[in-house]
């Protein structure tokens, strides 16, 4: 079973959050970042060609202008494939794990897996941005020295950054597995 | 046949809300049907499927079998169900066939897996007594499926590596994480897969090398070759190394210089690796494995490299143009320094110094130079072929050629060590004179038992005399000075290009390059951990996901499998050099033994 909603990040931006239902123990979320934009690609371009040119002017030097034009090809190309985040996906997988993946505009995909032994909690934390205050998701480790302790904090959707409504879904469902996950776990 | 269960075993059963993992190799999936054999995980409620054994088999030769895996692998291995790849119409005597083993190998739970050729439909049914008679009631528990990679969750390595405890007899606790568990499962069940069909084996499996084991015709060549390879190396290198120990180290200047020159430190560490590689003890682990893989890579490219460095050399008969050329460099350079001095001598940048210290220092300095390049003229005729043979040990290696040339550096810019440490001894004892009568000046005294400066009544006369003492150093201060700032900044240029000579030798030696290689062609070999996938869901069936396994990140290869090299670190911050520039102490930022010295 799916669903798609709209929500905004914490700049404006419209975000997709996509869920899909598998199983009561199986849940995904695919958060859609807003797409590279046009108008923003073509400033940079004529900026770059056109500090360029005037270099060219100076120097009479025509290699001046071939390598911006692969300057800016080079540097598109390492933005897609390295910067620009598509979606990101959370799949959480009761007696499993939590899985996050980062998909580049490029297509690389980049996957980090926590097993659920590790897992302690999912909360949603606080924390000063620049000149903001906003909210993330994020998953407590389990310190395996300490049964009480935290190991390390893990924020989920780092770079599509959504606002408090549509952390809240993702956390309701979340604790709602990880509940079932607690239960049988302790269960005698 | 009961798993041997672990002494952790906690005795939680697992209630209905729990659900069963069970790791299915992708190679069964097309198997005909038959009895499911692997390990049963409880802690993690898994079940890690090895095998598929078909039909027509007797109980008793499967037990028999699965006994001797257990025997000689350590791993738990028991029958934990049935597999059933049917067609569409179900089968209604194969049904009752199929339960009926359920009593046969008694385990618990029961998992029944159960396909439809040619569909993607699967049926999962795990059940459990609820008592210890046969006759209890059972209990169904959910199932969700995890195909695997056999090939590649065999081969592969996690990082970091689980530590997992010492394998005791029957089943290891695999405390690690659960995905450890699977992995080591799979590791050490090797032996289940060295049978394929074509053998003529008592009972029929199916597992990832079933159709046939694959191995490379030079792969076998080459471990065959390997022994008496290494036997041979290894009694070259022992007769090198023999001989460089007796001869070299006992007349004391020689030992000295053999100390101080870079390429001897590399020859020696690359002979210690060499020794390293062909030993003939085995690798203790994937660690030790990797590490001498690497080595060995390591030093045939290096070798490699230093033998098209030395055929570019040979080709235009470059050596004699280097020799040609490096005797009037050498003049070059002197004349600078001679021009240098001169300037110094007169007023450098509109600066005015002691015409008679600057007349002594500049004519000093000046004799130096000309004692210098006497020694360079009578050493000219013999440069090119002392030249040719320094360059055969390129053969040895790039990196012997880079410390060659490091060392040539070293003995070519001996002159400006030498005014940089005139220098800076002068303008340290300057310094420490000026700073120790500044104190007679204010009326203290260094008290060397406390280490502390102490207040001091001095009489008028050795006021007087010290008073003048440091009227004189301070007004001869910006000579000395200057002349220490001037060398100081030469002596720091060339040891940067040496330092860079050395970072590239050191890259070389420590670059893993095996790993590397590895990394990029068998990415499944180095993993970081694993990613799931969910296949196509109905339903009403069970949840299956494909497992697949995360390669480790570039940077973190490099990371863990840096080979340890000689070790080329600066040795002093920033900080502390900048003390040490200032007060005029030697400094040598990178290495921790010092240059070749007289």
């Amino acid at each position: 079973m799916e669903d798609e909603r709209s929500f905004s990040d914490i700049c404006g931006g419209r975000l997709a959050l996509h869920r899909r239902y598998y199983s009561p123990s199986c849940l995904e979320f695919c958060l859609s970042c807003p797409r590279i934009s046009l108008r923003s690609l073509t400033a940079v371009t004529c900026t770059v060609w056109l500090a360029a040119y005037g270099l060219f002017t100076l120097c009479e030097n025509s290699m001046i202008l071939s390598a911006a034009i692969f300057i800016t090809l080079l540097g598109l190309l390492g933005y897609l494939h390295f910067v620009k985040i598509d979606h990101e996906t959370l799949l959480i997988i009761d007696s499993l794990g939590i899985q996050m993946t980062s998909s580049y505009a490029s297509g690389k995909e980049s996957t980090t897996f926590i097993e659920m032994g590790k897992v302690k909690d999912v909360i949603i934390n606080e924390a000063i941005y620049m000149q903001k205050v906003i909210y993330y998701l994020c998953i407590l480790l389990k310190d395996p020295v300490e049964p009480h302790g935290i190991s390390q904090v893990v924020p989920i959707f780092q770079s599509a950054k959504p606002r408090l409504d549509c952390l809240i879904e993702v956390y309701r469902s979340c604790q709602e597995i990880l509940a079932h996950q607690k239960a049988a776990s302790t269960s005698p | 046949m009961r798993s041997s269960s672990s002494p952790f075993f906690l005795s939680f059963n697992s209630g209905p809300g729990m659900v069963l993992k069970a790791f299915f190799p992708t190679c069964c999936a097309s198997a005909d049907s038959g009895l499911l054999v692997g390990r049963w995980v409880p802690e993690q409620s898994s079940a890690v499927v090895l095998a598929v054994v078909h039909f027509p088999f007797i109980p008793v030769q499967v037990k028999e079998l699965l006994a001797q895996v257990q025997q000689a692998s350590q791993v738990g291995v028991a029958v934990l169900g049935t597999w059933c790849h049917r067609r569409q119409e179900p089968e209604e005597s194969l049904g009752h066939f199929l339960e009926g083993l359920g009593t046969l190998f008694s385990h618990e739970p029961w998992l029944q897996l159960c396909r439809e050729r040619g569909s993607k439909s699967w049926n999962c049914k795990a059940t459990r007594r609820q008592g210890p008679t046969p006759l209890a009631p059972a209990c169904e528990d959910q199932v969700m499926l995890i195909f695997y990679d056999q090939r590649k969750v065999l081969l592969s390595r996690l990082h970091p590596p689980a530590a997992l405890p010492e394998r005791q007899a029957g089943d290891a606790t695999a405390s690690a994480g659960g995905l450890a568990a699977v992995f080591d499962t799979v590791a050490r069940s090797e032996v289940l897969f060295q049978s394929d069909r074509f053998d003529e084996g008592p009972v029929r499996l199916t597992h990832w090398q079933s159709e046939g084991v694959e191995a490379s015709i030079l792969v076998e060549l080459a471990k065959r070759a390997a022994g008496p390879v290494c036997l041979l190396l290894a009694c070259l290198l022992s007769l090198v190394s023999a001989a460089s120990a007796c001869r070299v180290f006992r007349p004391w200047p020689l030992s000295f210089i053999w100390s101080k020159l870079s390429t001897c430190e590399q020859l020696r560490h690359r002979l210690d690796q060499l020794t390293l590689v062909v030993s003939a003890h085995r690798a203790e682990g994937p660690a030790q494995l990797m590490r001498k893989a690497n080595t060995l890579v390591s030093v045939l490219l290096d070798m490699a490299l230093g033998l098209l460095l030395l055929s570019w050399l040979h080709r235009k008969d470059r050596f004699a143009h280097l020799a040609e050329a490096l005797v009037p460099v050498a003049d070059r350079v002197a004349e600078e320094l001679q021009h240098l001095l001169q300037w110094l001598m007169g007023a450098p940048a509109g600066l005015k110094m002691n015409r008679a210290l600057d007349q002594v220092l500049g004519r000093f300095f000046l004799y130096h130079i000309h004692l210098w390049i006497s020694y360079i003229h009578l050493m000219s005729p013999f440069i090119e072929h002392i030249l040719w043979h320094l360059g055969l040990s390129a053969c040895l290696g790039l990196t012997v050629a880079l410390s060659i040339l490091s060392d040539i550096i070293s003995l070519l810019t001996f002159h400006i060590y030498c005014f940089y440490v005139y220098g800076a001894r002068l303008y340290c004892l300057k310094i420490h004179g000026l700073s120790s009568l500044w104190r007679l000046f204010r009326g203290k005294k260094w008290n060397v038992l406390r280490q502390r400066v102490d207040s001091c009544s001095y009489d008028l006369d050795q006021l007087f005399i010290g008073t003048l003492l440091f009227t004189i150093l301070i007004f001869l201060l910006p000579t000395t000075a200057l002349y220490y700032l001037v060398f100081t900044l030469l002596r720091l240029l060339v040891v940067t290009v040496q330092g860079l000579v050395h970072l590239l030798v050191d890259l070389i030696n420590s670059l893993p390059l095996y790993s590397l290689g590895l990394r990029l062609c068998r990415p499944y070999r180095l993993a970081a951990g694993v990613k799931f996938r969910v296949l196509e869901h109905e339903a009403g069936r069970p949840l299956r996901l494909l497992m697949q396994i995360n390669p480790l990140p570039f940077s973190h290869v490099v990371r863990t499998y840096r080979l340890p090299s000689c070790g080329c670190h600066p040795k002093h911050s920033w900080g502390s050099l900048c003390r040490k520039l200032f007060f005029g102490e030697l400094i040598y930022p990178w290495r921790q033994r010092g240059d070749k010295q007289d």
